[in-house]
């Protein structure tokens, strides 16, 4: 090719790629953080988020209020994406010496219409970057929106109702173990500040703390050799008459009341209706509610196990033998105005082994938050 | 220098950088044994402990060592909700970075066991950072977040309230997770740059608790290991494609380990196969009821099998038959998968007490050095260094 018309074809070339460069927008924090949002469930918008996530962890420790406003609370995958750039730019803006913007981020924290975990985020960099900040921040959070933080004003509440015990102030000491019992909603805090009410003399009512239905209709035993009754439907799940019989595993069997008096609302199944094994028994508990409402039915169950309301499967777990624990299974559901019907199908396998014969559960009603949610025709204690 | 001699000094260093690292669980062949290493045979705290961290939160998770960086996972909170990574340099112990992450899957655990339960993988560039909670976490070794995904969101009948602890692996750009439980029980293979599933396949619904290991055949073929309850199957890493598969009892603890074309199962005690290759079955050279491993994997080294149970007796078998040379009475129960450095074998029990074995013509006790802590996970080794992990510290153990 002559040179001359080499050099031209070069320079166009030149041209063309400057003009290119120049033309191609840059992507802006909030179009970078829209893209991260777009996150979904099995690589959904990976692609797309990754070259995003790395600008928005370019970005200056000033960015980070508007960074952790993109924390909506709604993606809890996307919420995990940005806390992964948030975490890279406060740590290495706090290891090259530089401050963080602590005044932004406190108004961040103070405004609850920020999601929980964005400001739990930055409670987490205040105080990493100003310890003493803490003492003046954590009272005020005793009733917080986010759990987490809650979590820390209550820890708090206890180590001075520990104080106040420990220097005979039991007038003192009582009142913030009470209020500690109030907010609480973490198992082992409700635990600590029961024990030290009943320590100082007080009641606490559990039970009722924490929403466990205690009196229920129960019915069995159902067939569940090899596991295979999970999904029968058997007479229960097509309608509850609680005067009828039904042909069970082992001959008839009929509706039994059954009333729990066990602090954390466990229902022993094998005390209540014999030992069997590869059985199914249903649990039904009327609910009469003030008004209608949203709600969680929280399981704790050894066994498989299936949750309704008012005829609605919440959900289904065929899981045996893997633990048992407060709240391990959670349905949403919502409650009606007046009579509410929570049906429980509890389904115990042929497992000989000695740690796979319990068959038992436990079931509360509360908000998502955990806080109790009380039927009107509860019994009174 | 000229500039032949800079690329083979560099190529050097690269190599020898490589070689000195423990990239996943039971190092970077997932075999338990460090290679040209001199580790000291007792420490106390004042002596071959260069140096003692605390960590932030619980995990039986093993620490892994890339480029001079020791990286560990921990879990902490009310429900073990909190996922933390951390980074710490190797030679000082100084913390380089941490990223936490909120779990997405199921948190609960038995007591003894944490969410922090998996060992991490990496592939030298980066770190796969897996969780109890299936959660799958990729950052590059500065501690950039690459991408989060979360398996059991994804699938959220996906857990064991016991516990899950499966380690992931990574080969020819994929990782492979196991997520195997009574619920939606899979194996994942997920494109390493970008997060995406490359294949997925259902499994048993039955707990699982061993690793995935990666092998190539004569073909050259990437294919994945894995083991259940029920036996072995063998995958091809990039389609996924079942080539062979071998049925037999095989715990749901201690995972395989291979040397060349033998794979070494925890079936019937241990049973040893030998791949053919393609799609064809293995064929069984022995099988011996006497090597049972307990929840550590076995180890092969220098014609010789190990094997740890739980209550601590240790077997010595000769690689081509399964004859038992000897066996040794350690104290203490078992979980941790131990480590073989330079003609002894390092075994950790639970209550810490690390005891070193010479591995001569009979298996000698020749000293115990005690951590003072729980330890459930296997130590990693490299650049002459052991790096051991309890459920609140991390050690350094080394003479240098």
């Amino acid at each position: 090719m002559p040179t001359l018309l080499r050099m031209v074809s070069m320079a166009i070339a030149v041209a063309l790629l400057c003009n290119t460069a120049i033309a191609e927008p840059s992507t802006s924090l909030e179009e970078a953080l829209q893209t991260v949002q777009q996150i979904g469930p099995k690589g959904q918008g990976h692609q797309a988020a990754i070259p995003a996530l790395q600008i928005v962890s370019q970005q200056k420790a000033e960015d980070l209020p508007n960074i952790l406003a993109g924390m909506k609370g709604n993606n809890v995958l996307a919420d995990n994406w940005i806390r992964g750039a948030v975490d890279a730019i406060a740590e290495k803006t706090l290891q090259s010496g530089a401050s963080l913007p602590l005044t932004e981020l406190e108004e961040f924290l103070n405004d609850t219409s920020n999601s929980p975990r964005s400001r739990r985020l930055a409670f987490e960099w205040i105080i990493q970057a100003d310890p003493e900040a803490r003492n003046r921040i954590v009272p005020g959070l005793i009733d917080d929106p986010s759990l987490e933080l809650r979590r820390e004003a209550v820890s708090d509440r206890l180590q001075q109702a520990e104080t106040a015990h420990a220097e005979d102030k039991k007038d003192a000491a009582i009142a913030m173990y009470r209020s500690s019992l109030d907010a609480a909603r973490d198992v082992d805090q409700i635990e600590t500040a029961t024990e030290k009410l009943r320590e100082l003399g007080e009641s606490v009512n559990l039970r009722e703390h924490f929403g466990f239905i205690t009196d229920w209709y129960l019915i069995a035993p159902f067939d569940n050799t090899d596991q295979s009754g999970f999904d029968k439907a058997y007479p229960p799940e097509k309608s509850i008459e609680l005067d009828e019989n039904y042909e069970g595993k082992e001959g008839t069997v009929s509706w039994q009341q059954h009333r729990t008096d066990n602090e954390y609302g466990l229902v022993n199944l094998n005390d209540a209706l014999g030992k069997h094994k590869g059985a199914i028994a249903y649990a039904v508990a009327y609910f009469e509610s003030e008004s209608a409402r949203p709600i969680d039915l929280r399981l704790g169950c050894i066994n498989a196990n299936k949750i309704w309301l008012n005829g609605q499967e919440l959900t289904a777990n065929h899981v045996y033998h893997a633990g048992r624990g407060i709240d391990q299974y959670v349905g949403t559901g919502q409650l009606k105005k007046g009579t509410n019907v929570i049906l429980l199908k509890i389904c115990q396998n042929e497992q000989t082994e000695s740690w796979a014969q319990d068959w038992e559960f436990q079931l509360r009603v509360c908000d998502g938050l955990g806080t109790a949610v009380l039927a009107t025709n509860r019994p009174r204690e | 220098m000229s500039g032949y001699l800079k690329t083979i000094a560099l190529a050097a260093l690269v190599i020898m950088s490589s070689g000195a690292d423990w990239k996943q669980f039971r190092g970077s062949a997932a075999n338990s044994v460090a290679e040209q290493t001199q580790l000291p045979l007792s420490w106390t705290d004042s002596e071959n402990v260069a140096w003692k961290v605390d960590l932030p939160g619980r995990g039986p998770s093993s620490p892994i060592v890339v480029d001079g960086n020791v990286i560990v996972t921990a879990s902490s909170g009310q429900d073990q909700e909190r996922l933390h990574v951390l980074c710490f340099d190797a030679a000082t112990g100084q913390k380089r970075w941490e990223r936490q992450f909120w779990a997405t899957g199921r948190t609960r655990t038995h007591p003894s066991s944490a969410n922090a339960a998996p060992t991490p993988a990496s592939d030298g560039k980066n770190i796969y950072a897996f969780f109890s909670s299936n959660d799958l976490i990729c950052l590059d070794v500065d501690g950039n977040l690459k991408w989060f995904r979360g398996l059991a969101h994804d699938f959220p009948k996906a857990g064991n309230d016991i516990g899950m602890s499966s380690s992931p692996t990574f080969t020819a750009d994929t990782v492979i997770v196991q997520v195997e439980n009574q619920g939606e029980s899979f194996v994942s293979a997920i494109n390493s740059e970008t997060g995406e599933t490359r294949w997925r396949i259902q499994r048993p619904k039955r707990a699982n608790w061993s690793s995935p290991v990666t092998i190539t055949d004569a073909a050259d073929t990437p294919i994945v290991l894995l083991k259940s309850d029920d036996g072995l199957d063998a995958h091809h890493v990039v389609t996924g494609e079942k080539l062979w598969n071998f049925e037999g009892e095989a715990g749901g603890i201690p995972s395989i380990v291979t040397a060349g074309d033998r794979i070494y199962l925890p079936s019937e005690g241990l049973t040893v196969l030998q791949a053919a290759g393609g799609k064809q079955e293995p064929e069984i050279l022995w099988s011996s009821p006497r090597l049972r491993p307990g929840p550590a994997s076995p180890i092969i080294h220098d014609n010789r099998v190990f094997a740890i149970n739980r209550s601590g007796v240790v077997t010595c078998a000769n690689l081509e038959d399964g004859e038992v040379e000897w066996q040794l009475r350690l104290k203490g129960s078992f979980w941790a998968t131990p480590i073989l450095a330079n003609g002894y074998l390092y075994c950790i029990n639970d209550a810490g007490s690390a005891q070193v074995v010479s591995l001569g013509d009979k298996g000698e006790l020749i000293g115990t050095s005690e951590f003072g802590e729980t330890i459930q996970s296997s130590p990693a080794v490299a650049d002459n260094a052991m790096f051991v992990r309890s459920d609140k510290s991390l050690w350094k153990v080394s003479s240098q």
